[in-house]
């Protein structure tokens, strides 16, 4: 991004550089061979930002067949990779790696540190992610088509899918060790590099989220690499872990894959409740409310989350123990999660605030993705749960938690911090656009699920009885709209702040914004904090190096 | 936005909406052919669950109501206050900021009330969430397994035992679909066999499955149950009404995964009895001696009836296949090598890609080849006899 597109600009304007000769590559080799966190950070950034349009091409072809009954475009074997990929796409290249850009980025401005831990592992973990890619989407072009098997990848129906399985499973791989580098890092840049006096419980909550989120990063991800790996030996190496024909148990599968996957839906939101904790009390002009509560609200959703899995397994048939077990624990989980939202509200409450793009985000992710957080709660409880399995209805809740959760977070710290990226503002104007944009679509997409769900219409069908197609219909023009709002905002407001295009902005633009990034100039120089500075007492403000 | 939504789940609403929902159907056109309300399956634009027929749907209905209120009423409550600071306690209207920010006795409050409200919703789950598991003294035990892609039924125990017959979807509706022409209001619903049950007697349905996982789901009996192979697991109900009930497999199966539908019709005792009379006799009618010779276009009719139920999906009813999906039309393994034909029927191929038909009888099985033999542009007159299949098992 122009923060660091003019190479030499970062002297002049940083007064604690005192030994400057060392430069740094440019041209591709400064891109290849980053070290840097935040060029490394844009990279992530606009990695996870081109998967979101690959994932989101696939939910338009989805939404194109959907909307109305019959098939129009596509065969179902088709429709279904589309559903399995849409879904593999997002999770592990869009949201999951966009969040590791920001924390890339902001992660070591805010705690008052040069740069990550293990900047040559850093550099590693982003590079990987190319050939996954790759070999991901390229899984389309291969005999057979793209694995057609849900993002679940639930056996034994991946035993049946053809040569593109291997290939999804070894991108997986290479994302999940990915993942893990970046959270080793993560977790050692915060524990270990922290300014004198970034206390840890007077770092920023965005750090806080992401240090949890990271070690449930390093717990998980090895899961799912396990189950797998342990499918790719069933598909060659004659075991019959889940393979039914040679004894093995498929439900096996699904408890694996969601011991994983619970807490994946964690990693994918708490990040995003470290960004909204940042935004709320800039724009109330307020303390965050509760800081001490947060973390520990933080603290235990993470913990709840390993005890909930099988909670996406009621319909499997578990005993009546078991089921119960699993619904009170999950419906804990809104325990935390209130006190999270209640936290925000008592930050706003008595505020003065004012409606910057950052802010409408975030107030549109606290209202939104609360409706998903109740619908969870609907979800959670078991006998109606057994209506609602595997219907539009989940597909409703998850993309009210994942899209106005996760994704608003990401477009809400986007806005909030881009000025500090790329030293000029965004165009608030194209940025009101693109939320109220977002907001109307989304909900035009997703409302409209929760009545085909509780109408009993079951998720990944590529074609429905004719009752469902008014609602259906809706929801594809509610995502042809989001989808395009998503173009207006890369080519309408993302260009032009990367080209430097806007009013220039200062150190501070935002009136009560606080912490270390805002201590540093806009845009944040190539090198910052390289020597470790002194802080306040309340660790917000430098007072000297 | 969910305001309306507690409000569409009382009737009243429900008629408050409907030219809305007219109008936006209007103007969107979708619905070309006009469509109907499906008794026991979807009403048009349905805004909340099926009309329950069993107490454990009753349940679940009920549940579903209390909870999205006690949500609604929070969320109307909490959102009230966030839109009363964010209209009155913003700059443009001169509100100073305050400099509270930490309240202990607050925190514990918004910590235990919630905790205490989802207690208390897990309690008005848990009496359910028992008796639905409690499969117990049933009248009739019926075992379903899922197959890609129809279902098969086995009457193991009570009136009706011994009765097994599959149930597939009509294919025309798969042609329908193909073609991106639907029609009628149980369009992806009809079946050619329905699952037949006495009204008021305890069902208890085991379910298996023969190649992946699938899930036997009625909407309006209030079950769900996912279809595991390798295992078995069981649901049961206990309809309090009669008539036709319609569900969809549930768990992704593949391809087809759209097109396994289920129906359940409930029917009087008497005429279940009926019906168990007839079918008894009807399967003792159709249990071919595989022994039997065949004439070539006897063998080729009732092959067609096979093909079109169980291969014209993939196949395509003109024998072209479709991508991966291999033709039969001019195909060397049809017109000239009987034993690799009758192997990959027996066994599937390509992985399961085609998936093995054993469960077909012999008389099935070689109709079916010998209609491939000579339909579309194959015209080999060649046969094969249900005893070449039989010798072909062993």
């Amino acid at each position: 991004m122009s923060a660091v597109l003019p190479p030499h600009g970062h002297a002049a304007d940083h007064p604690h550089d005192h030994d400057h000769s060392h430069g740094h590559p440019t041209g591709w080799r400064r891109w290849l061979f980053a070290t840097n966190h935040k060029d490394i950070g844009t990279m992530y950034l606009l990695f996870s930002f081109a998967m979101l349009m690959v994932g989101g091409v696939l939910a338009m072809c989805i939404r194109a067949e959907l909307f109305q009954p019959g098939l129009q475009f596509f065969n179902p074997e088709l429709f279904n990779q589309f559903t399995t990929m849409h879904g593999l796409i997002m999770v592990f290249g869009a949201i999951m790696p966009a969040f590791v850009g920001f924390a890339n980025w902001m992660i070591p401005l805010q705690i008052g540190a040069a740069d990550m831990a293990f900047a040559r592992m850093n550099n590693l973990s982003f590079w990987l992610l190319i050939p996954a890619a790759c070999i991901l989407v390229g899984s389309f072009f291969m005999p057979g088509g793209a694995p057609a098997a849900g993002w679940t990848l639930y056996a034994p129906l991946t035993l049946q899918m053809g040569p593109s399985m291997d290939a999804a499973i070894f991108a997986m791989h290479i994302m999940g060790a990915s993942s893990i580098m970046g959270s080793i890092n993560i977790i050692v840049t915060v524990l270990n590099m922290r300014a004198p006096g970034m206390t840890l419980m007077k770092m920023p909550l965005f750090c806080w989220t992401w240090l949890i989120t990271a070690y449930l990063l390093i717990a998980v991800m090895p899961v799912l690499a396990g189950a797998i790996t342990m499918t790719l030996t069933d598909r060659h190496f004659g075991t019959n872990f889940f393979n039914p024909a040679g004894g093995g148990d498929p439900v096996m599968y699904q408890h694996i894959f969601w011991f994983f996957g619970h807490p994946e839906v964690y990693i994918m939101i708490l990040p995003a409740f470290g960004i909204i904790s940042a935004i709320i009390p800039a724009f109330a002009r307020k303390r965050l409310f509760g800081y001490t509560s947060m973390v520990y609200a933080t603290s235990s959703i993470a913990i709840l989350s390993f005890i909930v899995w099988a909670h996406h397994m009621y319909t499997t048939g578990m005993p009546v123990t078991g089921q119960l077990f699993f619904m009170y624990a999950t419906m804990l989980i809104a325990v935390p999660t209130g006190v999270k939202i209640f936290n925000w509200m008592a930050t706003m409450w008595r505020g003065s605030m004012t409606f910057e793009t950052p802010m409408l985000f975030a107030v549109g992710f606290i209202f939104v993705f609360t409706m998903g957080g109740f619908t969870g709660l609907i979800l959670a409880m078991a006998p109606i749960d057994i209506q609602l399995q595997d219907t539009y209805y989940v597909v409703a809740h998850f993309h009210y938690v994942l899209v106005a959760g996760s994704l608003y977070g990401l477009f809400a710290g986007f806005y909030y911090w881009s000025p500090k990226w790329c030293g000029v503002m965004y165009n608030e104007t194209r940025g009101k656009i693109h939320f109220w944009g977002s907001m109307i679509f989304f909900n035009l997409a997703f409302f409209p699920m929760h009545f085909l769900g509780l109408a009993g219409m079951p998720r990944r069908y590529a074609d429905y009885p004719m009752q469902f197609a008014d609602f259906n219909a809706v929801a594809s023009i509610g995502s042809l709209g989001f989808g395009l709002m998503q173009v207006y905002f890369f080519v309408f407001v993302v260009i032009p702040v990367m080209r430097g295009k806007g009013e220039p902005a200062g150190q501070k633009p935002w009136e009560a914004a606080e912490g270390l990034e805002w201590e540093v100039p806009s845009p944040a120089p190539f090198h910052t904090f390289e020597t470790p500075p002194k802080l306040d007492v309340t660790a917000t403000r430098v007072v000297g190096y | 936005m969910t305001m309306t939504k507690t409000l569409l789940s009382t009737a009243s609403l429900r008629q408050r909406l409907a030219p809305v929902v007219l109008a936006l159907s209007c103007a969107l056109a979708t619905a070309a052919q006009a469509v109907n309300d499906l008794p026991g399956g979807p009403a048009v634009n349905q805004l909340d669950l099926h009309p329950p027929v069993t107490q454990i749907a009753q349940q679940q209905h009920a549940l579903h109501h209390i909870v999205l209120i006690i949500c609604l009423v929070i969320f109307v409550a909490v959102f009230s206050v966030m839109f009363y600071s964010i209209l009155k306690h913003r700059k443009s209207v001169g509100h100073k900021a305050a400099n509270f920010h930490e309240s202990v006795s607050v925190e514990i409050a918004w910590t235990v009330i919630p905790f205490i409200i989802v207690i208390g919703m897990g309690a008005m789950a848990t009496r359910t969430v028992v008796a639905m598991k409690d499969t117990s003294n049933a009248d009739i035990t019926i075992k379903a397994t899922g197959y890609q892609w129809r279902w098969g039924y086995d009457y193991l125990k009570g009136e009706g035992e011994g009765i097994n017959f599959l149930q597939t979807l009509d294919y025309k509706h798969r042609v329908m679909s193909d073609t991106g022409k639907p029609a009628g209001d149980d369009y992806l619903l009809k079946v050619d066999n329905p699952l037949v049950v006495p009204v008021g007697k305890k069902v208890r349905i085991i379910t298996t499955a023969n190649d992946v996982i699938h899930a036997w789901a009625v909407p309006s009996l209030g079950v769900k149950q996912d279809a595991i192979p390798g295992f078995v697991r069981d649901t049961w109900f206990k309809a309090d009404k009669m008539g036709d009930f319609y569900g969809q497999c549930a768990e992704l199966c593949g391809k087809e995964h759209a097109y396994m539908p289920i129906h359940v019709k409930v029917v009087s005792q008497i005429d279940y009895a009926k019906w168990v009379d007839g079918k008894k006799r009807e399967l003792a009618a159709l249990a071919d001696d595989p022994s039997k010779e065949w004439k070539l276009d006897e063998l080729v009719a009732r092959g067609e009836k096979v093909y079109n139920a169980n291969c014209s999906a993939c196949h395509k009813p003109d024998g072209k296949g479709a991508g991966p999906i291999k033709a039969l039309d001019g195909s060397q393994i049809v017109l000239n090598d009987p034993a690799m034909q009758i192997q990959i029927l027996l066994n599937g191929a390509n992985n399961g890609a085609m998936p093995a038909w054993k469960t077909l009888s012999d008389t099935e099985l070689a109709a079916v080849m010998t209609y491939s033999k000579n339909s579309w542009s194959n015209k080999t007159g060649k046969l094969i006899q249900p005893a070449d299949v039989v010798a072909a098992r062993k």
